[in-house]
This record gives C-alpha cells, structure tokens and sequence, in this order.
C-alpha cells in the first residue's frame, strides 16, 4: 500500500488534546502534541514518567479508558484518513493491523488462560480471516520469526511457562502478526533484564530492516533513543518540548528539559579510581496536570528561568530545518 | 501420568477425611447428654436396671470406648449405618432412596445460580454505575439477606397459589399416568420452585462475585492487549475477560457446596421435596439418631467429593494450576 513515496507522513498527530476528569478538576494530560512519522521511519518519545507519552500512545490508538479520558481536539492522521473521525468498527480493523502496540509488561500483557500461539492466531483470524488452522500454523512461523526455539511446542504453552524475555517476542509476534504499517513499541524493555534488553532491540530493527515497518519507541532510556531511532520527541507535563534528529537532540539540544534528561545518563568511566563526579538530576518533579499555570510547564524545575517563563507557554520555534523546541531563551536570542 | 498421581494424593486426602468424620460422628452420640440404652430402653417403655443392662449388653454398651468405636467402624465401611429406629428399615436403602431427588436439586440449584449469577455479574459490569448493576446490587442483597424458607413460602404463595403456575410441594404427581418423557417433564415441573429458592441465595453471591471480578480484570493488562489487537468488545468481555473472572467463582462454589447442601434441608422441608432434608428433619423430630448420623455422613461423603470435582474443574479453567504442580 505504500509502495510509491510521496511528501505526505505515514502518521501524522496534530494539536492533540486529551482531558481526563479527576477529583481534582479537569487535567489536560495532552496538549496540542504534534508528531509525524515516515514510513519506515523509527520515532522516538523521551520524557519522565507522566508526560504523556503512554497516553500519546494510547490515544493515536483510540484505547484511553472513556470515562473519566476524552480526546477533545486534534487530529490522528493515518495515511492521510483521520482516525478520530473512525466509527468503532473501522478503529477495530485499524488496531493490530494497521498499528500494533507492544506494551511495558510482557508479565501481565498476554492472558494467562490462553495459550501463546492462541494469542498470536487471534489477530490473523480476526484481521486475515484465516481459519483456526491456518491461523495456528502462521502463528508458529511468527513464533519463530521472533527467534523463539521450538516455535511448534512453545505456541502450546501458557504464558506463565515463559521467561520475560520471552514473553515480550510473544508481544512482538502478535504486534508484527498482520503486518502492521506502524508498531508502538511503550516501554518494551523496562521491565527486562539488562541482557533481554539488548537482545529485543536487536529483534526490533532486525524486524524493522525487514519488514519496513515505521515504529515509534516510548522510552525513558536514551541509550535505546541513540541505538534505534530516526527522529526524537521529547514531552514534558502533556506537551511536546523538542523534536528534532536524533543526533541533533543528543549532540545539541536545545530544550533546558532535553538537556537535563541527557545529563541525567550515568557515564561509564573506565577509571574507576578517579574521583566520581556527583550525578545529574533534574530537581522537583512532574507538575500536577491539573495545576498547570499559563506559562511553561518546566519553569519551576528549570535553572534558566525567568519572569516571562512563568506568564506565557512558549511556542514551538524552528532552530533547524526540522529542528523545534519550545522555550523562550531560544526566543530571546540567548540560548542555554 | 501427572493428573493419576493428583487424583490419587486427593483420594487418600478424601479417605483421611471420611475416616475422621466417621470418628467424629461416633463421638457425638458420646459427647450428646444421655444414655443411647435410655432412649431405646424408652422406645420401648419400661427401664429396670436389668433391662438397661440387657439392652447394654445387646448393643455392646457395656465394652470400652474404643472397642466400641472399632465395632462402629468395622460396621461403616462394610455400609451398615445401622437399622432406623422410625422407619423400621435400614439406614442405607433410606439414604439411597432419598439420594437421588437431593443430588437433583442441589445440582440444578447450584447450575442455575453460576449460569445466572455470572451472567447477570457480566451484564453489570459492562456498566458499573448503570440501572442493570444498580438492580443487580440490590437484588443481590434481597436475595442474600432473605431467610431461604421465606422466599420458599412466598414463592409458593406468589408462584402456585395465587397464580398457579407451579405446583406447590412434592416431587412427581402419584397420579399421572404416561410414559417416561411426560414423567421427567412433571419433575421438571416440579422441581422449578425449589431450585430457584435454593438458587436465589448463591445467585446473589455469585453475580456480586462476578461484577467485582469483572471489573479487575477489565483493567487488567491483557483486556488492554486484546483491545489493541482490535478484537471486539463482545469477545474482550465474554472471552478475555471472562474466562479469567470465572476463577474465583469456580473455588467459591465448591467451597459453598457444604453450605448449599444444608440449605437444601430447608428447602426440602418447605416443598416436602422426598430427599435427604425431609429424612433429616424429620429423624431428628423423631430423634432417630441412626439415621441421622447416616445423613451427616452421607452429605459429608457428598461435600468431599464435590470439592474433588471443583479441584479438577480448576484445573480446567486455570492452565496455571494445570501446569505447574
């Protein structure tokens, strides 16, 4: 379906907001985040725990629990076809076919009365329309394109008979089951060992070199942001802060958040003897969503702030051809 | 090769288990105030000193506890429960002619209240807070807090006197004449009332049981996976989520199956249904202890098994526990 190229984005998330309502009052949890996403492309979103990044990725598709959640404005552009504007059914047939997601926990994602290979044969028959036979037999070919040994006797067993590891190539062979145009990839790794960490990155782009698949990665990890993605999003408190190449991010970023975020990675230092320098923290954390104040949601944390930093949100600014940060030292001509 | 060896363990399990109830039984009749020679000495009318010590001797009275206790023993597990003092027959054929018509009830009972209640549980929670949950909350209560021979006599009242639907007491109707199907349609007809009174309280405690399971595990993460793979929300509720929510119904149920073979008494004695309550209460108005120990240990023997039968159905829903021990 992709096959000519054109200019026009795979995916493309416009001025999305999302509300939910808490006891508290309205809290905007996504604000006018933007994103795009070329085909075949990897997309990273960075940020800490509760900027919005799962509930970016929840939202494009259509899954954020409704009530007390509501996408209120904005677009979820898929191929060009809003997927906001989708009746239930047709979001339905998007959903593990068009986009897969792949989600933080391998441990509590795949239902425990259910055997692996039943998990992975569902998607097929419901999206392929293949028979329980045909469904059974390419769910062990997935099994085995994700690098599980004895793909035929492990698609028998129950997810409690698998290590971690596994489990999370059981996630990613029913994401990757239907062929998915885009895969959501929400923390796949923060639950694994270090070592099950590496070897499911590796599975990723060696997929992703396959298949063509674009992917977008929701990590906190750099060190995943710098091995596997194209371009980077960086979120703070609901909103986009950065984007921009990943090595523009890494190598200069512009955003006071950014750079702390990258600060915050520990070095190895191959001389342990030397004097170790204290580590990097960004103080404070994550505001509260609903008592976001006008101005920039990172002002109270951030050491360069000033007097305007407080009354307005900056906007989105070009540092770059497709190089953008909000902030307003890079308005005021003096950057950080 | 792994399930024999279960079965096996819970069988030996089961046979310490009958032993011990056995044991029990015996001691009540010990434990009880009075003197057994002094009621059957009063069946009988007089009690001289020399009677009572015929009778003692007759019934092996006079012996040691323990020599006692093996006699009683040895005479169980040969299904001699001894003779009932009422009916003039024996303790076994009165419990196998009255095993069949309470196995009956209880099961359909016990069928009816898991398919409702888990229904009515899953329909509640699609919308927590709508009117179907809100009527499933305060049924649940009425049905739970209603003593169950009240709800009996008001049924009967409602359901076979001022409209009569259903037939008020009894099993079968001695006068109908016909061939087997019309028969087993009469019971059917018959048995409508007192499985729905048996039913009603388990029903309650099963679709509040089913609505809070329902719920866990609609915010679980596996219901958000199947969500994300597009499978429909009938599927995701009545596939995904409820072969998970199930589990603890399934080990409540046999847990309560004790609980729903006591209320079958009540029941029984409500709608003169001929099985083991109606022999229980009237034996012990008539103070037949023979054959109430029988009773006590035949629905001991009926609650053991049932608890094996739940176990295996664990095994069946949950692969969990299937696979790993």
């Amino acid at each position: 379906m992709s096959g000519h190229q054109t200019d026009r984005p795979l995916l493309q998330v416009s001025n999305l907001c999302v509300e939910f309502r808490t006891r508290d009052g309205i809290a905007r949890v996504l604000d006018e985040v933007s994103l795009e996403l070329q085909p075949g492309q990897t997309l990273g979103i960075v940020g800490e725990s509760g900027c919005g990044k799962s509930m970016t990725a929840l939202s494009i598709m259509r899954l954020i629990p409704s009530p007390p959640g509501q996408i209120t404005a904005g677009e979820v552009r898929l191929a060009g076809e809003d997927l906001l504007r989708f009746d239930e059914q047709r979001m339905r047939d998007i959903r593990g076919k068009d986009i897969s997601m792949i989600f933080q926990e391998p441990m509590t994602s795949l239902n425990p009365v259910f055997t692996v290979g039943d998990q992975i044969a569902e998607s097929l028959r419901l999206h392929e329309g293949l028979s329980d036979k045909e469904a059974a037999a390419r769910a062990v070919k997935m099994l085995k394109a994700v690098g599980i040994p004895e793909p035929q006797a492990r698609a028998r067993e129950y997810p409690h008979q698998l290590s971690g590891g596994m489990r999370q190539r059981v996630m990613i062979a029913i994401a990757l089951a239907c062929g998915p145009k885009v895969i959501i990839a929400d923390e796949p790794t923060t639950a694994l060992d270090v070592t099950v960490q590496a070897q499911i990155f590796d599975l990723l782009r060696d997929l992703k070199e396959r298949t063509s698949t674009a992917i977008i990665l929701i990590t906190h990890d750099m060190g995943a942001i710098a091995e596997m993605t194209d371009r980077v999003t960086v979120m703070y408190a609901g909103r986009v802060v950065e984007e921009g190449p990943v090595e523009a991010i890494l190598d200069a970023p512009k955003h006071p958040y950014t750079q702390g975020l990258i600060a915050c990675v520990p070095q190895l230092d191959p001389n342990p003897t030397a004097e170790r320098p204290p580590l990097e923290e960004i103080p404070g954390v994550v505001p509260a969503l609903t008592r976001l104040g006008k101005g920039c949601a990172f002002a109270p944390r951030c050491k360069y702030a000033f007097e305007r930093c407080d009354q307005e949100a900056p906007r989105r600014v070009s540092v770059d051809a497709d190089h953008r940060a909000a902030c307003w030292l890079l308005e005021e001509g003096t950057s950080a | 090769m792994q399930i024999l060896s279960m079965l096996a363990r819970r069988l030996i399990y089961a046979a310490i288990l009958v032993f011990a109830v056995l044991i029990l039984n015996f001691l009540l009749i010990h434990l009880a105030p009075g003197d057994p020679a002094e009621v059957i000495a009063g069946e009988m009318g007089g009690a001289t000193e020399e009677v009572m010590a015929s009778i003692r001797k007759a019934y092996g009275l006079d012996r040691p506890l323990h020599e006692q206790l093996g006699v009683y023993l040895g005479k169980t597990l040969q299904g001699d429960f001894g003779q009932s003092f009422f009916y003039n027959a024996s303790v076994t054929s009165l419990i196998l002619d009255r095993i069949g018509p309470t196995l009956l009830l209880v099961t359909t009972a016990l069928l009816f209240a898991i398919g409702m209640g888990t229904l009515l549980g899953v329909i509640a929670s699609r919308n927590p807070r709508g009117i179907v949950s809100n009527v499933v909350t305060v049924l649940s209560i009425v049905g739970y807090s209603a003593p169950i021979f009240w709800t009996g006599i008001m049924l009967i009242i409602l359901l076979a006197w001022v409209f009569p639907i259903f037939p008020i007491s009894n099993m079968r109707d001695i006068t109908l004449e016909g061939g087997t199907f019309r028969h087993i349609l009469d019971v059917a007809h018959h048995l409508v009332l007192p499985a729905f009174t048996l039913g009603i309280v388990f029903l309650a405690q099963y679709s509040r049981l089913t609505r809070a399971s329902m719920l866990e595990v609609l915010g679980s993460d596996y219901v958000r996976t199947a969500r994300a793979k597009g499978v429909p929300e009938r599927s995701v509720f009545g596939k995904h989520a409820l072969r998970n929510a199930i589990l603890p119904v399934v080990t409540i149920a046999g847990l309560q199956f004790g609980s729903i073979v006591s209320g079958a008494v009540l029941v029984e004695t409500v709608f003169n249904w001929p099985g083991l309550g109606t022999l229980a209460f009237q034996s012990i108005l008539a103070r037949d202890y023979p054959t109430v120990l029988g009773i006590l240990f035949f629905s001991s023997l009926i609650v053991i098994i049932m608890n094996i039968v739940t176990d295996f159905l664990y095994r069946v829903v949950d692969p969990r526990i299937r696979t790993s021990g």
